[in-house]
């Protein structure tokens, strides 16, 4: 992980990676990597980050212990790095702020996003409108459907969100949208794309920019609790942003366990689930090969969760060769089992999670009882659950109907 | 000299540039596919560009990416696009050319693919997700062991570096992108077009075809004037949307009216 996992300059973490696009973006991508590799290195860069970071957005978030729950639970202590407070309410700002900085420091006068559960593209739009930079989100009509509240979030951000028709109309739809978008406007346009995914530079270049979350963890886990590494840390993987952002901090340190919670969906058969490491196969998608929810034939598959954040078929390099490692361990949490840990959390503590957020704690409640008292489980909450609160009543709706239909 | 070389090579003896030919292949259907085919030639196109449909096509144009939603709706999957290849091939010379993604062929296996592939007669593999970079070595030397062109793209936004990269890789031909963006017909051309394609001609040592957005045959006639190869895709696409299993006919028309131009501007045609 960070530096030393690589990527190798070609943008390869072991067999994952590189730069799978259409010639027009070629010389783009070598542009942004020499942009980004110049900024990083930048002390004013870093400062300007950083200022907004603390000053802006609310950075350091909170570290929680979440006692109640814990001591209901019976087991391991469970802390939650609360990300669901960092301003606009999920990690994805992390990233936006660092990337839309760049695109100023480029030049360039517009940027695109694509979005799932609509954090990133309400993370995008706040840092356009924070840089004066004119945006365009693309967005799935079915996660527009469920996301509602973001995508009212975002057009008053003064952002435009474009719908998407095709495919499944969730998140791998809008990011084809959004390529197409940048292969014809590349001149003036960054892309902002929200997750450790895509071709070189993307993938080291998110994760860096949320390298903050597992930084502050530590350095916070120690105050709290004396001991700077936690026995577990969890995280819920879409791309896989929010996860490297926490697992990085631990790379030198082979004893924390490093849990990876994909979206179970509703079963294990091809288009029911968004579990990469339970059906998927190496692949090439969106830039970057890795392993990809497919059929025998190389189509991509659909895929679905309950949570539009987690409702993709490929994953980020890194975490692809960080499974093969066996550094990352995945699991897995079905629909049922999120919104479950969605209540569990709401009503344990007075927290509303995001719906991939709860997709970790559902893990994290699993193994607590389990293990002993003074062990630590670290669960990155990277975000609150406003955004799902029709989603859950949809789905609690669905059930409670499914379950008369039963008795009857 | 394989299909590709001898047909540009005719073509030049003609002082005239090469009309390429786009159809998705299983767009309605593979069997109405093989009879689009004959179509195209009896227009007179010179090299056909089959698709090979993909889920997630992010280099097209919405007129495309329908044609790949029909294409995959009627079951076409790369197996079935080989087995119409080798059909045709019993029947024609005609060039052909697969326009693929890269992820069809991956999972397919690269090896096996090119084999297969050649088995079949193909000629040219263009994969627009896989720049040299990505090609090179696996895929490039997949394709020589079967004597099967690699085709590369180059884009208004291509380096110097990156074209004389492309001119040594490529065989048959260098396709060049008209513009930034996805394929799709357009009421205009690039202003910068002509003298670009000038430019970029001189430097290379293979034929280049033009392509993305050429659908009149003013346009084909500008750009056949400058370059030694033009391709037209979404347009006939969209007559085979109108027309479905009927497309044949209007296809075949409007080869003929689009092509008509390269054969009659000779004067014009650009010398290298
Ligand atoms: C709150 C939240 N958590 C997690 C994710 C998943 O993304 P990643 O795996 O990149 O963290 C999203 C994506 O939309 C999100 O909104």
């Amino acid at each position: 992980m960070a530096d030393k996992a690589g990527p190798d300059k070609d943008g390869y973490f072991g067999e994952y990676g590189g730069q799978y696009v259409p010639e027009t973006l070629m010389a783009p991508l070598a542009e942004l990597t020499r942009a980004y590799d110049k900024a990083r290195k930048r002390r004013a860069f870093q400062r300007e980050l950083q200022t907004l970071l603390a000053d802006y957005a609310g950075r350091p978030t909170p570290l929680y212990h979440a006692k109640r729950l814990s001591a209901e639970l019976g087991g391991a202590q469970i802390y939650l790095k609360r990300e669901d407070l960092l301003h606009t309410g999920a990690h994805k700002l992390n990233n936006a702020l660092g990337q839309a900085l760049l695109a100023r420091g480029m030049g360039k006068a517009r940027v695109i996003a694509e979005t799932g559960a609509g954090q990133h593209g309400v993370a995008t739009a706040t840092a356009a409108a924070l840089l004066g930079l004119e945006c365009t989100v693309y967005m799935g009509e079915e996660d527009m459907r469920r996301q509602r509240p973001n995508v009212h979030r975002m057009r008053l951000l003064g952002a435009e969100v474009a719908a998407v028709d095709s495919g499944s109309r969730t998140l791998k739809d809008a990011i084809n949208e959004a390529l197409r978008d940048w292969v014809t406007h590349v001149r003036h346009t960054h892309y902002i794309l929200g997750s450790v995914l895509g071709p070189e530079p993307y993938p080291r270049m998110v994760r860096d920019f949320h390298l903050v979350i597992g930084q502050e963890a530590t350095r916070q886990l120690k105050r709290l609790t004396g001991r700077r590494w936690p026995d577990l840390a969890i995280a819920c993987v879409g791309g896989g942003s929010n996860a490297l952002g926490l697992f990085s901090a631990f790379s030198a340190r082979p004893e924390v366990r490093l849990i990876g919670v994909e979206a179970g969906g509703t079963g294990t058969g091809l288009g029911q689930h968004a579990a990469r490491f339970q059906g998927g196969r190496l692949g090439v998608l969106h830039g970057t090969r890795t392993y990809v929810l497919q059929d025998d034939e190389g189509q991509i598959a659909t895929t679905h969760s309950v949570s539009a954040g987690l409702d993709y078929p490929a994953i980020g390099p890194e975490l692809a060769l960080l499974h093969d490692l066996g550094r990352v361990e995945y699991t897995t949490a079905s629909d049922a089992e999120a919104v479950a840990a969605f209540h569990t959390l709401a009503r344990g503590e007075g927290i509303l999670p995001a719906l991939e957020s709860a997709h970790a704690l559902a893990e994290a409640f699993r193994r607590a009882p389990n293990l002993a008292p003074d062990r630590l489980i670290l669960v990155n909450l990277s975000g609150r659950g406003d955004k799902d609160l029709e989603s859950v009543r949809e789905y609690d709706l669905a059930t409670a109907t499914a379950a008369e239909a039963e008795e009857e | 000299m394989n299909r590709i070389d001898e047909a540009f090579a005719r073509c030049a003896s003609e002082k005239r540039a090469a009309f390429v030919a786009f159809i998705m292949a299983g767009d309605p259907d593979l069997t109405t596919t093989l009879v689009l085919i004959e179509a195209l030639l009896e227009g007179g196109a010179d090299v056909i560009e089959l698709g090979v449909p993909f889920s997630d096509p992010i280099a097209d144009g919405p007129v495309n990416q329908r044609s790949a939603v029909r294409a995959l709706t009627s079951g076409t999957r790369l197996a079935g696009v080989l087995d119409l290849v080798a059909r045709a091939r019993r029947r024609w010379q005609v060039p052909i050319v697969l326009f693929s993604y890269f992820n069809p062929i991956l999972a397919q296996g690269v090896g096996e693919f090119a084999a297969r592939a050649a088995a079949s007669g193909v000629d040219g593999v263009l994969c627009l997700d896989l720049p040299p970079e990505e090609a090179v070595p696996e895929f490039v030397d997949a394709l020589a062991a079967e004597q099967l062109a690699p085709i590369f793209l180059l884009a208004p936004t291509s380096t110097k570096s990156r074209i004389r990269r492309v001119d040594e890789l490529a065989q048959g031909f260098v396709y060049y992108v008209s513009r930034t963006g996805v394929t799709g017909d357009r009421a205009e051309l690039a202003p910068e077009l002509i003298r670009e394609t000038k430019a970029l001609r001189r430097r290379l040592h293979h034929p280049l075809a033009v392509g993305f957005g050429i659908s009149t045959p003013d346009q084909v006639a500008a750009v056949g004037a400058v370059a030694d190869g033009v391709v037209v895709g979404s347009a006939l696409v969209r007559l085979i949307e109108e027309h479905g299993g009927a497309a044949a006919g209007p296809l075949a028309t409007a080869v003929r009216e689009l092509s008509e131009p390269l054969r009659q501007k000779k004067k014009g045609w650009f010398r290298r």
